[in-house]
């Protein structure tokens, strides 16, 4: 299993590239490297899906994971190169709720 | 957009479907079913708890949101019970929920962490656990439409946990029953020995003898490569092929000198009266009575009770046959003296074909030169025989040299029996 997460990280920001790796059980390692960052001071939070066809639901609950620790460590979520048809699926399951698109 | 909401949803519901299924993970299970839950319609938190009716508890497998203080036990009472089991496998959102006791006592935690539905998991009418849901990620209420989709994302769930109970029940089952088995395997083994102990009671100048074929009889068998069943089946055989001997007087069987043509016959007997008294037990090695009832046979014919040919004798006859005149041969009688070690080798090698099976033969001389070559560390020879016996000086050879002279099959062996 591949576990290698790219994650570049400057300051208080911190960018994750999501790629397909978020649709499955493993893609809790994302959530986890996510933690990890606030736990450092990451206030601005960038969840890159450029390399991200589609989202399914362990993707979205993966995703929710994100949202709430960084609500709970009052850092700024936002979604970047996301896809049109994802666009859609987050803004019908309201996680365009609590993050902005780039 | 309904459509797009229609195809996520059932996708994680065929997802769920295929995760209860085939995973064979069952913690991995659990938390995968919950990420589809919750993705489906993007609920922000949960957790799924599986039902202890031993301890009348719920003990939570995997949490999401719920932060590290929610409890990760939650005690039920008979009522909390009753409920869930009249309310069936439907979610309850928290405001009907707050009459049972239950969740009077951890109120604080749910509310605290939001939790806005609970789904008791009843499947067949039996409680295997709840599953806690929080607030959409849009901020909205539960719709018919998410109750129903919860509800059918539940069962699967619940009979994920269900088979797992299932699972672990036969576990235990099988666990008890295979020490069942060992206690009972446990329980021949020692009164197999007692009964060898008792048959060798009667003789005082063969003391130990049943013991003695027991264990070289179980050299043989290892010799011969058999698995460990069949190698104590072996010893059992020796332990007990001289039952029979319990019926026989005991002036005959400990007369000090060589016993008349009467009292021979009545001796003889004895592997006749050994298969009748072990014919009837149930021995989880089933050619004991055999042992015991073909143990005097010969290859050539000319031993009793029938007089036998080569492979009309049963293998574990011929085994325990040659274990039982190793251990006549190599102990003191009252009318004979023990014979030496290079004496008995050159009597097993020339008797091999005639009393004795060749390979046997081969087994058996095989299992001494290991053990006096090092090759095998038991000792069992020594402790049998004594140091001294064993160690005579030029035994190694005579071994080496026997084992190259024996041939492998008997010139004896039957061809046909019609």
């Amino acid at each position: 299993m591949n576990t290698n997460i790219i994650i570049r990280a400057e300051g208080e920001k911190a960018v994750v590239y999501a790629s397909d790796y978020l649709n499955k059980l493993s893609g809790e390692t994302i959530e986890r490297e996510c933690r990890r960052q606030l736990d450092m001071g990451c206030k601005m939070l960038v969840v890159n899906f450029a390399e991200t066809e589609i989202v399914n639901s362990i993707g979205i609950s993966i995703l929710l994971g994100v949202i709430d620790a960084a609500q709970n460590a009052g850092a700024k979520v936002i979604f970047s190169d996301v896809k049109a048809e994802t666009i859609e699926l987050f803004e019908m399951l309201g996680l365009t709720n609590h993050v902005m698109l780039n | 957009m309904e459509k797009q909401k229609l195809i996520h949803t059932f996708g994680a519901l065929a997802e769920l479907g295929h995760e209860v299924a085939h995973k064979q993970n069952f913690q991995e299970m659990i938390r995968t079913s919950l990420h589809l839950l919750l993705g489906s319609l993007a609920i922000m938190r949960g957790g799924v708890a599986r039902y202890s009716r031993f301890g009348h508890e719920l003990n939570m497998l995997v949490i999401r949101g719920l932060g590290e203080e929610f409890p990760l036990t939650l005690s039920l009472c008979d009522e909390d019970e009753r409920q869930f089991l009249t309310n069936g496998l439907a979610p309850i959102e928290v405001a009907q929920a707050k009459v049972l006791p239950f969740f009077q006592i951890y109120d604080r935690s749910f509310e605290k962490k939001r939790v806005e539905l609970l789904v008791p998991l009843v499947i067949r009418n039996e409680i295997v656990g709840v599953i806690l849901l929080g607030e959409k990620a849009n901020g909205e209420p539960y719709s018919a439409y998410d109750l129903e989709i919860i509800c059918a994302m539940s069962r699967h769930i619940g009979v994920g946990i269900a088979q797992r109970n299932l699972m672990a029940e036969l576990e235990r089952r099988a666990e008890e029953n295979r020490k069942l088995y060992e206690d009972l395997r446990t329980t021949y083994k020692d009164t197999v020995k007692a009964f060898a102990t008792a048959i060798d009671c009667k003789d005082k100048y063969t003391e130990g003898h049943s013991v003695r074929v027991g264990k070289y009889s179980e050299i043989i068998a290892e010799e011969l490569g058999w698995d460990e069943n069949e190698v104590e089946g072996a010893a059992v055989a020796g332990y007990l092929h001289d039952v029979g001997k319990l019926t026989v007087e005991r002036n005959i069987i400990n007369a000090p000198y060589r016993i008349n043509a009467k009292e021979s016959a009545e001796l003889n007997k004895h592997p006749a009266v050994g298969y009748e008294i072990l014919l009837p037990i149930h021995h989880p090695y089933a050619d004991v009575p055999l042992a015991a009832k073909y143990h005097h046979e010969r290859l050539d014919g000319r031993g009793y009770p029938d007089g036998l040919f080569d492979k009309e004798i049963p293998y574990i006859a011929k085994i325990v046959n040659l274990a039982d005149s190793f251990d006549a041969m190599t102990t003191d009688r009252p009318y004979k003296r023990r014979r030496p070690a290079n004496e008995i080798i050159e009597d097993l090698q020339r008797n091999s074909g005639k009393q004795f099976a060749p390979e046997l033969v081969t087994a058996f001389f095989k299992g001494m030169l290991k053990e006096l070559t090092g090759e095998n560390k038991d000792k069992r020879f020594r402790r049998l025989l004594g140091r001294d016996y064993m160690e005579t000086e030029g035994i190694i050879p005579m071994l080496k040299n026997a084992l190259n002279g024996i041939s492998p099959t008997s010139s004896l062996t039957l061809v046909s029996l019609d």
